[in-house]
């Protein structure tokens, strides 16, 4: 792999940058691999990267039906925060968002994780208490959060209507300081080329169509550019995991739903954080080119199609507006949906699964982004091992059925409820 | 002083009797009402309007409406102020006040075209390969580059407009008030459809008398369509007063329209493309058909002397407008080597060269153009050959064809496809019920465009059932023979997205490195990614990258048109619903009286409710304590109103609740309530309250606050879906009722004042009584429940009567000493009582966890009742209700603590931290004279006596706890029975 740097910059000028090399080869499938994963967005592409640099497995495809990045990697708000209250979930994005510190410089790729810090703001006395009993929950396993108390969030976020007679009064907020945004193309990008340079194979434009199953183990795979086979398959496939998980005729415990996000037309410096609103669902930050980038909830039906409809999109301008009202004469310049698995807890799912040789890593909800590294790195893991790892044994298949969820949001079995 | 020297003295779509002045970077100038900003600042001779994103490269108006890029402007100043605006899509107004963008310290010289120098550092995507080290110094890099980036600048005032919303209906939706819209809506309001025709100028481009004397049809101008939804559901957004200083006062700015059309037809025009050639950047260099509309409409002449340079025929007719207007055509280079006589018919008395293009702009003063150098091409492979030819100019009018708006078309679903003969996207089959016609179609002849329009608006009308008048035949149509050449022989810079300053090289760098696929070209190189969202470089863009790939057009495919097709003001989205209109504000019946007192309020859902009411001499806490403490001595009364309340009926109501509560309720009588608890699907708490058997087969249930909702919702899908069969009735009455909550020793005195005809003995009206009475005819709900754990009563009144009642309590009471207390003093007396709220119902606990599990009846069904039989339910470990104290007896335990053993235990890797569990409510009580505080704590039921510490290092508290029962007064519970 051709290191990347100012002086390689420098020297490509000299020759009009015609000769850089390839960021990824484009190979044709082999006959068989040792694993296939299927679906070429961050988790799936981070799976190979870490599979080939933590466990030494070099014979890999990654098999994309589209192309990298396509999915929910490059449809997201670009959060990356590891502020969970729940044992499964803390420690495990902790782990993802320290693998963020050091990503860029690990994948020689400036994936501009921007430690900008992310604020979640309490509008009663009860929210208040719940972001405290959470940052303590952070704190006394190591992750930094600071609570902060009104005045404190005027002054970090000086468009925020703090005022005290607004229709909800920021009260105060949770603020977690090494949480920021990342480019979120680039960590597609970045990681598809350092795997690359293990030799993975990264097949576009070829979509699953079958698993070969036998004698309830998975054997390989039928796509639309021939059979491959391969002695372990893991999906990364976002929203379509339950689909994929019919094709191995397992019926997994997903729904999968819709969610839009937004920006605005790009200007100059005005939000420094990302802020998240605890009363109706919003978060807004603002990207390096400028533009504000937002999103709230879900469309709240299930669908496959990746676009939504414009009430969503009027209940997150409406709650942009109330937190911002000096953004009103701001433009909205484009807004776009990804469809996402929602879970019954709202937590994720890495394991193993019945069938032997398919592990999948599905269910991100509404937080796949910020997992991506830590995603790839326990999904790696579970794959060379055949077992998880400690920071991803609860995210089960089984945990529905014992009663061992990982719910943040205390909603129960619902999926578009978390 | 008549500036405007640009403008000619007849001609063009002005008043030239209403002249107007306005400001750019602070310079005076003058145009006519009629002028968009663009052409008044051709008129006056401004070139250079502003400076681009990345290299800060001088630029000038490029467009005449939706497809501009370079001539963004700050609108205005203070509170309406309005970034990144297109000057070509604002109408000129007196007053009017404009800024260039993204330069600094002036637009004539702007410090950062420096990085036009070091432009080889900085290809496609060079920020992916540097700034990674040292690695700390990212966020300094990151701070700098922000700097840079950006365009305008957000408003920091309260935006002092007013926006609404509007909902329409209608047969058929028409998008375009060109030739072809307007026939359209013409065939569909002839037959008597209600139709709606949306214009983005301010009048429609053919003037139809007979369209606006049509009853049925509406003709919105100033009005973009803004997205095609599902359902064929389109979002309009119309400009109501933004051609004006300001709004009249109580005038809305603008106002966003959603459709629902049964049939749309789309007439919306295309867009011309550049071409891609060495510094086609430069001030002066603009569309030919922008060039031709500031001559013909705005009788503006863009420049003196002009060089056209096309592949197409469509320039030519360019030329004779502007020729017409008064410019010299120094001459017209046409790419192909052979045009048709026809063509060259339209261009006599004009040097044409074919077979030729520009190999480079020449830029004078102030970076516009002064000239140009062209060369002959090889008529197969486009490389320049021969001896280059200069020619100056200071208007190069270019045109490299035409794509039809297709963005509403994409947007519905419909799939487009690439038209060879027209080397342009166009629409294929439909998705939704919708037409495209005219431009937008591919047809590019005036009277094509009219019969084709006529024929769908007629269609439409047709398919929802009018009678439309009959087809008509259109002339066989001829596209325009277009022959295109994407890129220009190589040189200095060409642009292919000039707002982004993405040049073909870059295109060609992404080709190189692999990210070949439309949409990684477009996030590698932000092709199409600006606020033109690539109307003028997207088809460019994908053309140069088949060329490299050696793909056809069609392979390469393209990207996703997203909503909206131009940015929209997010305050026309949210309308009203801001600020205060956010969500709406419910009140209860007593809360102006509340308010009155000076109480201080809190949000629970969408209520208001008071906290406190204050106390001269005491702080708040004081204040807060003694409505505790007095409702323990004496009486006190809480406005409890907000709970919610649902009225059960029918034969089944009582089988449906007992199945969906945890309790046994077939021995509850009329006359009586319960305590109940319900689980959700999942085995877990989802919510509790009271069930008040009214009648035979009548129930009221109360909800918590915040689940008045979501449980209404709850018992409407397990009547409704689950068990149809069931005959049961429910209605949410929660604001029908305003509740009072009367506590404390004196409550029952106090009731028997107000109520005479009621026996409040024991034994008559004993602990969980519920009587009915009434007062002058008003309708009295007597319930004897206690969250305070005090003797105590709830009433419930007919909301209108609340403050009534609610005052008669108070002046009734005046000799028992009766107070207001506020929702402080009710949480301080709940948790004396070891009574769950929110924080407890955190949606992750069991019945058995806050000791209910004694409720859980065994003789029936219940919602909940398998799932909560699950392992993780059922296993030790589980963390129970405990009661806290400071083991020192005095020290506060912090809010949001968690609970440990060690609070000095080091930090984990991969093994969660050994939280034991955690403070969910803390007061101090009054009663007891220290701090209290409830918790979920693992196996807390057999650790009563126990000392812990409860950890915050967020608030950098660490207080040793003792575990207790969690009902710290009156655990025997006399005082409610006595």
């Amino acid at each position: 792999m051709s290191r990347y740097s100012i002086f390689s910059l420098a020297r490509n000028a000299l020759t009009g940058h015609r000769n850089w090399p390839k960021a990824w080869r484009s190979p044709n499938p082999k006959p068989a691999y040792d694993v296939i994963i299927i679906g070429g967005g961050g988790h799936g592409l981070a799976t190979a990267y870490y599979l080939a640099k933590n466990h030494g497995v070099t014979n890999i495809a990654v098999l994309e039906k589209g192309w990298l990045g396509g999915g929910n990697t490059g449809r997201n708000t670009t959060i990356v925060r590891s502020n969970y209250a729940l044992p499964g979930n803390t420690l495990f994005y902790e782990h993802s968002l320290k693998l963020w510190e050091g990503l860029s410089q690990d994948l020689n790729f400036n994936v501009m994780f921007s430690q900008r810090g992310v604020i979640n703001l309490a509008h009663s006395d009860g929210q208040r208490d719940a972001y405290k009993r959470r940052g303590n929950v952070m704190r006394i396993n190591g992750i930094d959060a600071e609570y902060l108390d009104r005045d404190e969030v005027a002054d970090m976020v000086p468009l925020l209507d703090t005022s005290p007679d607004a229709r909800y009064p920021v009260k105060g907020g949770l603020l977690q300081p090494r949480a920021g945004t990342a480019r979120h193309d680039a960590v597609a990008w970045g990681y598809a080329r350092s795997a690359d340079s293990y030799g993975v194979d990264i097949i576009q434009n070829c979509e699953v169509t079958g698993i070969d199953i036998e004698n309830g183990r998975a054997v390989g795979v039928q796509t639309t550019r021939g059979a491959i086979k391969a002695a372990k398959i893991g999906t990364a496939v976002a929203g379509h995991t339950g689909h994929l998980g019919a094709m191995a005729g397992l019926r997994l415990p997903f729904e999968t739903h819709v969610l839009q996000a937004m920006v605005s037309e790009p200007l100059k410096p005005c939000l420094d954080m990302v802020v998240t609103s605890g009363v109706a669902h919003a978060y807004i930050s603002q990207s390096d080119k400028g533009e504000l980038v937002f999103g709230g909830d879900l469309d709240f039906y299930p669908t496959y199609a990746q676009r939504g409809n414009f009430p969503r999109i009027e209940e997150v301008v409406e709650t942009m507006l109330t937190m911002f009202p000096t953004f009103s004469r701001v433009r909205l310049m484009r807004s776009w949906g990804g469809v996402i698995d929602m879970t019954m807890d709202g937590s994720p799912i890495i394991c193993k699964t019945p069938i032997d040789g398919f592990y999948i890593d599905g269910g991100w909800c509404y937080g796949g982004f910020k997992a991506t590294p830590g995603s790839g790195w326990v999904f790696a893991h579970t794959i060379a091992n055949d077992q998880p790892h400690e920071l991803n044994e609860r995210f089960t298949l089984k945990r529905f059925e014992t009663g061992a969820v990982i719910d943040e949001r205390g909603a129960g079995a619902t999926a578009h409820a978390h | 002083m008549t500036g405007q020297v640009f403008r000619n003295g007849a001609g063009g779509r002005i008043d030239r009797t209403v002249p107007l002045s306005f400001t750019f970077d602070g310079k005076n100038y003058q145009g006519f009402q009629g002028d968009t900003l663009a052409s008044a600042l051709l008129a006056n001779g401004v070139r250079v309007v502003g400076r681009s994103f990345k290299y800060h490269r001088p630029r000038g108006i490029l467009g005449a409406g939706f497809e501009e890029p370079n001539a963004l402007v700050q609108l205005g100043d203070g509170a309406r102020t309005e970034p990144n605006t297109q000057a070509t899509r604002v109408e000129l107004f007196d007053g009017l006040t404009a800024t260039s963008q993204n330069r600094w310290p002036s637009l004539q010289f702007d410090i950062s075209a420096i990085n036009g120098l070091f432009h080889r550092l900085l290809p496609a995507g060079f920020y992916y390969k540097t700034f990674m080290a040292p690695a700390n110094l990212w966020m300094t890099y990151e701070k700098i580059i922000r700097r840079a980036a950006g365009m305008g600048r957000a408003p920091t005032q309260m935006d002092p407009d007013i926006y609404a919303r509007r909902f329409a209906h209608c047969n058929v939706l028409v998008i375009g008030g060109g030739p072809a819209g307007v026939s359209a809506a013409l065939a569909a309001g002839q037959s008597g459809a209600r139709v709606i025709l949306a214009e983005d100028n301010p009048q429609l481009s053919v003037s139809e008398t007979e369209l606006a004397d049509m009853d049925n049809v509406t003709v919105l101008t100033r009005t973009m369509a803004a997205a095609y939804y599902d359902h064929n559901t389109l979002i309009l957004s119309e400009r109501i007063a933004d051609h004006k200083p300001a709004p009249a006062p109580f005038e809305t700015r603008q106002r966003m329209w959603k459709v629902r059309a049964q049939q749309v037809v789309l007439a919306t025009g295309a867009l011309e493309r550049p071409l891609v050639f060495p510094n086609n950047d430069r001030p002066g260099v603009m569309l030919a058909s922008a060039a031709q509309c500031y001559a013909a409409d705005f009788a503006v002449r863009a420049g003196n002397q002009a060089v056209v340079f096309t592949n197409n025929d469509s320039a030519y007719g360019a030329a004779r407008d502007m020729k017409a207007a008064g410019i010299d055509i120094a001459a017209i280079i046409d790419t192909r080597p052979e045009i048709s006589d026809s063509t060259r018919e339209l261009a006599t008395n004009t040097k044409v060269l074919t077979g030729h293009a520009i190999i480079d702009v020449a830029s004078g003063r102030g970076g516009a153009t002064r000239g140009v150098t062209l060369k002959a091409i090889h008529p197969d492979t486009g490389a320049p050959k021969g001896s280059p030819i200069d020619i100056a100019c200071d208007v190069v009018a270019m045109s490299g064809g035409w794509n039809p708006t297709i963005h509403l078309f994409s947007q519905s679903k419909g799939k487009i496809k690439y038209d060879g003969a027209r080397a342009a996207f166009v629409p294929g089959q439909s998705f939704q019920q919708e037409r495209s016609i005219g431009a937008a179609n591919g047809t590019f002849d005036h009277e094509a465009c009219i019969i084709e329009g006529h024929n769908a608006g007629a269609a439409a009308a047709r398919d929802v059932g009018f009678d439309a008048p009959d087809a008509r035949t259109s002339p066989s149509g001829i596209p325009p023979a277009a022959q295109p050449l994407w890129s220009a022989p190589t040189g200095a810079k060409r642009f292919v997205d000039f707002q982004n300053d993405v040049t073909a090289d870059d295109i060609g760098l992404a080709y190189r490195e692999g990210y070949q696929s439309v949409e990684h070209l477009k996030r590698y190189t932000t092709l199409g990614m600006g606020t033109d969202q690539g109307r003028t470089s997207n088809v460019n863009g994908l053309a140069i990258m088949a060329d490299h790939r050696r793909l056809d057009i069609p392979e390469v495919g393209t990207t996703t048109f997203r909503p909206p097709f131009s940015p929209i003001t997010l305050g026309g989205i949210a309308g009203w619903h801001t600020g205060q209109n956010f969500e709406a504000t419910r009140q209860s019946a007593m809360s102006a009286w509340h308010e009155a007192q000076g109480a201080t309020f809190s949000n629970a859902g969408l209520w208001r409710r008071p906290e406190y009411y204050p106390r001269t001499g005491m702080t708040p806490a004081e204040a807060v304590h003694h409505e505790a403490r007095h409702v323990r001595e004496k009486v006190g009364v809480v406005d409890v109103s907000t709970l919610g309340k649902i009225d059960v009926q029918g034969r089944d109501a009582l089988e449906f609740l007992s199945r969906v509560y945890i309790n046994n309720l077939t021995k509850l009588p009329v006359g009586k309530c319960r305590y109940g608890v319900m689980l959700r699907e999942d085995g877990f708490v989802f919510d509790d309250g009271t069930i008040t058997r009214l009648a035979e087969m009548r129930f009221l249930v109360t909800t918590t606050t915040t689940h008045a909702g979501p449980v209404m919702t709850h018992l409407e899908y397990l009547a409704q879906v689950q068990w149809p069969e069931l005959d049961v009735h429910l209605l949410s009455v929660s604001e029908d009722w305003a509740g009072i909550a009367i506590a404390g020793p004196n409550s029952r005195t106090l009731l028997s004042q107000l109520f005479q005809d009621v026996d409040f003995a024991n034994e008559a009206f004993p602990f969980m009584g519920y009587r009915e009475t009434n007062a002058g005819g008003v309708p009295v709900r007597l319930f004897r429940i206690s969250f305070s754990g005090e003797h105590a009563y709830e009433l419930n009144v007919p909301a209108d009567y609340g403050l009534n009642f609610w005052t008669a309590l108070l002046e009734t009471g005046a000799d028992l000493d009766v107070i207001p207390y506020g929702t402080e003093a009710m949480n301080i007396l709940r948790i004396e009582k070891g009574h769950v709220t929110g924080a407890e119902l955190n949606g992750r606990v069991t019945a058995d966890d806050l000791g209910f599990a004694g409720m859980m009846s065994k003789l029936k069904p219940f919602v909940g009742q398998v799932l909560a039989r699950r392992d993780a339910l059922t296993a030790k470990g589980r963390r129970q209700l405990v009661g806290l104290v400071p083991a020192d007896g005095e020290t506060p335990i912090p809010a949001g603590a968690q609970i440990l053993a060690d609070p000095d235990a080091p930090p984990p890797e991969f093994t969660p931290a050994a939280i034991l569990g955690e403070v969910t409510s803390n007061c101090y009580s009054p009663a007891l004279g220290h701090p209290i505080g409830l918790g979920l704590v693992e196996d807390g039921s057999d650790r009563h006596g126990d000392t812990l510490y409860a950890h915050s290092p967020i608030t950098s508290e660490t207080v040793a706890i003792t575990l207790t029962n969690p009902v710290f007064v009156d655990p025997a519970g006399g005082r409610l029975h006595g």
